[in-house]
Formats: structure tokens, sequence, C-alpha cells
């Protein structure tokens, strides 16, 4: 067990394509890590720089005490789990858990026991003597954790494990992930794109963009005070809703921008925030068209079109709403539910 | 076929059987013609049924041979066919796989420049270099001895290629995976990359054996001393070797006997090769 040191990472390929640029991160002992982006952002390479696969450029990386730069993947005490598997084709599920614990000497005995608690763990006690192809998706996703876990690494690495799974087998297997880590109490660190495998893995979240750390904290802090507009927008599904502070002044909100932090042009409202009912003491509220109207069960979007403007905005409002398409309505938000931005470096304002 | 047509498949019927009977006759000719005893061949015609003496014909070729004429016994030709197309095939498979790993695995200066350089090759078959590669094999010492018969025979472009355009198959993360799991290079190579090449290598056996086997200008060029002599040189010879009428039905059991070995990889490997087939899986 040991905790993971980032200091200053860079990653530059040949031709002056910068993947990562100076990320700095403390990982501490048994703490689950997400790091989430869009594609490009970096963050396959960052955990990669982890693993010992992508060389580093410039800066420290430690695992514990040691400084891992230019040791090999095997020597770094890590363990990784591939977005595609990467199980050795042609092995039995139990040689393939076994092969990293021979290559490393272990006593067959212990291998024995490793191995086949490991499967007890994952549940695929029955399939050891099978082959990867007569497995389905998710039983390949567990070899494949499996043999991270006997290796009983300091830190387990993960490069969007759940990505070749369906919906439903992936909210399960991210379920069991979750449980799985804190029983062992290992370090993690976890590449997804999927924001809301972030937001229910991670004990904290590193949103990456471009290379760069937007925002660093527990998903809750992320989502309740994203950092940047970035962020805002990468965060929350439908994503938060954005508006210039110059429409709001003309729109009956000039009394509400008042209350707002200097500097603010950009106002962000999250869908959820959004209701039809004016709440009391100071809110917002917002005129427009509804253009379409998506019952999703349990929770009911709104998209509209704004009063005198282009601008769409999504509300997402509990239960089932009573409402046609095509209808003018108005929502209201309240004052300290909006999150001031100004747009010109795209940070938050306060 | 997706139309049921009755005449079509009669048709299609009466092709096929006349094409392997095509491929099958001279075959079938040459099994009978080495069951008769000398006399039947002096009418000029050939017999299309079996004769009494096959197992005295084959038994004379494997242990007496022609001695009037100095060609030995084939058993040893036939030994030392096996051993040039074996060495051939082994040695081809060990280089073109290790070459291939180094070509698609590893960085090196000027990696796609010997790629192209070992491409280029394929364009120069034995005969195109024969000249300059004996002198090179005779300066070496190496005229007539199993050395001299397949080294220069090694190299393959051709295997060399097919294994390439497998490992870029192989997907990137199976190496990744290893290297986390502590496998070295060779070790990757031998315990993950050729187990999953084990169609192509099978496959590629049976064709380098099968031509090496069947070379034939370059071991007439390089021995001249009996005991290095292949069988399908040992043919050309028995046909012409004497001042007599060909012994035909001595030479077509020699025939047999030197047709049977290649035959006899083909099944044996066919298994191994319809089993990589359905079972190998990236």
């Amino acid at each position: 067990m040991a905790g993971i040191h980032l200091d200053d990472l860079h990653k530059t390929y040949a031709g002056d394509v910068r993947a990562v640029k100076g990320v700095s991160l403390d990982i501490a002992d048994g703490e689950f890590v997400v790091l989430v982006g869009p594609s490009g952002c970096g963050k396959s390479t960052l955990l990669r720089m982890v693993a010992g696969l992508e060389t580093i450029t410039e800066g420290t990386l430690k695992i514990g005490d040691r400084v891992v730069n230019n040791l090999e993947p095997a020597d770094r005490d890590i363990a990784m789990v591939f977005q595609n598997y990467a199980l050795y084709p042609h092995m039995t599920v139990y040689d393939n858990l076994a092969y990293g614990l021979r290559n490393r000497r272990v006593p067959k005995e212990e291998i024995d026991r490793r191995v086949r608690e490991a499967a007890t763990m994952l549940e695929i006690a029955p399939f050891l003597d099978r082959k990867p192809r007569a497995l389905s998706g998710g039983q390949r996703q567990r070899v494949a954790m499996g043999r991270a876990l006997v290796r009983e690494p300091a830190a387990f690495l993960f490069d969007e494990p759940l990505s070749n799974l369906d919906a439903k087998l992936r909210v399960q297997m991210r379920v069991e992930i979750k449980q799985l880590q804190r029983r062992l109490g290992t370090t993690s660190l976890y590449v997804t794109h999927d924001q809301l495998e972030a937001m229910t893995l991670g004990d904290r979240l590193v949103v990456l963009n471009g290379g760069v750390m937007e925002q660093v904290g527990t998903p809750m802090e992320v989502y309740d005070r994203p950092a940047s507009v970035f962020v805002a927008g990468f965060i929350g599904s439908p994503a938060m809703n954005m508006i210039a502070a110059g429409y709001l002044g003309g729109n009956g909100g000039a009394g509400a921008l008042a209350g707002l932090p200097a500097g603010t042009d950009l106002v962000g409202i999250r869908p959820d925030d959004m209701v039809l009912t004016p709440p009391e003491g100071p809110h917002l509220s917002l005129s427009g068209r509804l253009e379409l109207l998506e019952p999703a069960g349990a929770e009911t979007h709104l998209y509209l079109r704004l009063a005198g403007s282009d601008q769409p905005v999504v509300a997402r409002l509990a239960g089932r709403a009573e409402l046609t398409e095509g209808q003018e309505i108005t929502v209201h938000a309240a004052l300290s539910t909006l999150h001031p931005f100004e747009s010109a470096s795209g940070r938050r304002t306060g | 076929m997706v139309e049921n047509n009755r005449w079509g498949t009669i048709l299609a019927h009466i092709v096929l059987i006349l094409g392997v009977g095509l491929v099958i006759f001279p075959v079938y000719v040459a099994v009978i013609a080495s069951t008769h005893p000398p006399g039947t061949f002096l009418r000029g015609v050939m017999p299309l049924l079996p004769g009494p003496n096959a197992l005295e014909n084959y038994r004379t070729v494997i242990f007496e041979g022609r001695s009037r004429a100095g060609t030995p016994p084939i058993g040893g030709m036939l030994w030392n066919s096996f051993i040039m197309a074996m060495t051939i095939a082994l040695g081809k498979l060990a280089i073109s796989l290790l070459s291939a790993f180094a070509i698609v695995y590893f960085r090196f200066p000027f990696r796609v420049f010997f790629f192209w350089l070992i491409f280029v090759t394929l364009m120069l078959p034995v005969e195109v270099r024969i000249v300059p590669t004996f002198e090179v094999v005779a300066n070496l010492g190496m005229l007539n001895s199993y050395a001299g018969l397949s080294v220069p025979l090694i190299a393959s472009a051709t295997a060399t290629f097919l294994f390439r355009q497998f490992f870029m198959t192989v997907p990137e993360e199976l190496m990744e995976a290893a290297r986390v799991d502590g496998a070295g290079p060779m070790k990757f190579f031998r315990d993950i990359l050729v187990p999953l090449s084990i169609t192509n290598i099978a496959a590629l056996f049976v064709i380098q054996f099968i031509y090496g086997w069947n070379q034939y200008l370059w071991p007439l060029l390089i021995t001249t001393d009996p005991d290095y002599y292949t069988i399908v040189m040992g043919i050309q010879r028995m046909v012409t070797g004497g001042d007599s009428e060909p012994l035909w039905h001595l030479v077509m059991a020699t025939v047999v006997l030197a047709a049977l070995p290649p035959v006899l990889v083909i099944l044996a490997m066919q298994r191994l090769f319809v089993k990589g087939l359905t079972e190998t899986e990236k």
C-alpha cells in the first residue's frame, strides 16, 4: 500500500504535441481518485505515465517513497485493468491470473491460494479452466480485475474498464469495483470519460481538459462549486445552462445580477435547480417557449428557448409536468443556486 | 449455389470429376508402374492395372539402389531431403518470427528501411542469385554438407512479411498487459506471441517444408558427394544416369516415395492448422 505523488508531470510527444501539461497531484494511501475528461484531454496518457507504459517527459512520479520515473511497469508495484481487458486469449482464466505471479517467481502454492481467493471474491471460480473466449463480456471484465487483484499491488490503475460493457452491467460492475476497493483499501487511479461513473466511484475527482487539471475535489465539491465553465459543463447531466449576464440584465434579472461577485458575465444554472413555482426568497425568473418535453419516468426534462434570444435552456423537474409543447412558461431558480463565471478566463468568480 | 438447378449440379460435378481425374491420373500411373517388373515397359505401353513386383521394387530402391548406374539406395537420399527440408522450414520460421518481432515491436534506427530491404529480397529467388550464392557457399567450404544445402535457403522475406502482418493485428494492450505482468520482451514473445501465431506457424511450416523438399537446382549444384544427394536430384539421376533404358519401375517407386513425406506433413499439420483456425481468437 502506498500513495501516488505526481509532481509537475509533463508529456510531450514527437512533433511537439503536448498531451499533459504540468499535472501535480497527491493521492493518499487507499484513496480512490478518478481522472475524468473528454476524449483527448490527456487522462489516459497520464494514467499510462503512472503505469510506466508512457515515458515521463518532465516531472517526478513517486509511488510510496520511491521515485519510479524510469522503472519498468512491472517494477512499479502497480496493476492495471485495460479497456479491452487484454486477457491472454490462449491461456485459461487460471493461467491469465497466475501469469504475472509466475513471472515474479511466487511459490506455486502461494499462486494457487491467491488465484482461488481472487476467483472466489470475483465469482469467477467456476470458469478457471475456461479460455477467455468462452466468457461473456462481464466475466472477462472480472478476470481482468482478478489479474490485477492477485498481484496485491500498491495501486490499481483502471483505464476505462467499463466502457465495453452494456449499460446495465456497467452499473453493476461500478458498484462492485467500489465495494472491492473499499474492502481492499488499495490506492486506485481510475480513468473514465463518463461523468456519472466518475461521480459515483471517486473519493476525489480530477477533471482534466487539454492536458491541464481544471479542478480537483470530492465529487460533491466539483458538482456544487465547479471551478470553471468547462467543469460546470462537463459534470452533471443534462449539462449546466450558461446564460450571458447581459441577457439577464435586460430581462428582469438585473436585481439578481447585483448580488453576484464583480466580474461575473456568465451565469450557470443547473437544470435541477430550476422550478416552475417561484421559490421563497430572492430568485431569478426566465421566460421562454417550451420546445420539447421529455418525460423520463421519475423526472421530466424541459427544453425551452428564452424569450428575445436564441438561447436554449434545459430544466429538470422531479415527477411529471402538466405542460404542452409550444407553451410559454417561466422557470425560476433561487439566487443561491447560481454559479457565477467570467467568460474571458472561464473561471468561477466567487 | 443459390439456384437449385439439377442440370447445373450435374454439369458442375462432371467438371469437378474430370478435374480430379486429371490430377489423380499421373499419380495413379506412377503408383501402378512401380509395381511392375522391368520388362513391362519395353512394349512402350503403360500398364493401368497393378503388377506383381511391388514389394521387390520398393525393396530394391530403398536398400540396394542401382549399383550399376552409381545411384545409391534412396533411403539415404530420403533422409538427406528430410534433413534439408526440416532445417529450411524450422530455420525460416525461427528467423522470420524473430525478425518480424523486431520490426513490429522495437523502435530502432532505419526500422522501415530494414523492413523494405527484407521485402525487396522477395524479388530475388534462389535461381536469380544462384551464382554469387554458390561462390559464397564454396568459399565458406560448405559444399557437400547439410549446412550448404539448407543455410542459403533459410532467409525468408515471405514468412517475415506474413508474421509482421499478423503481429500488427495483435492488440497492443496485450503487450502492455504482459509488461505490467513482468514479462520482458523475449518472455512476451515466447509466452504470448508465438502461441498466438501457432496457426500461421503451422501453415508456413507446411509450405516451407515442401519448398525445401522440392529444391532441385540448388542441391544439384552444390553436392557432388552421393552421400548428400537429395531425393529430387536422385530421381533425375535415375532417369538419365545409366547407359541403358531408364528402369521405369524403379524410377516410379522412387517418385512415389519422394512424394510421400510432403503428403504426410500436410496431413499431420492439417489437424493443427484447422484446430488453430477454429480456436485462435484475439
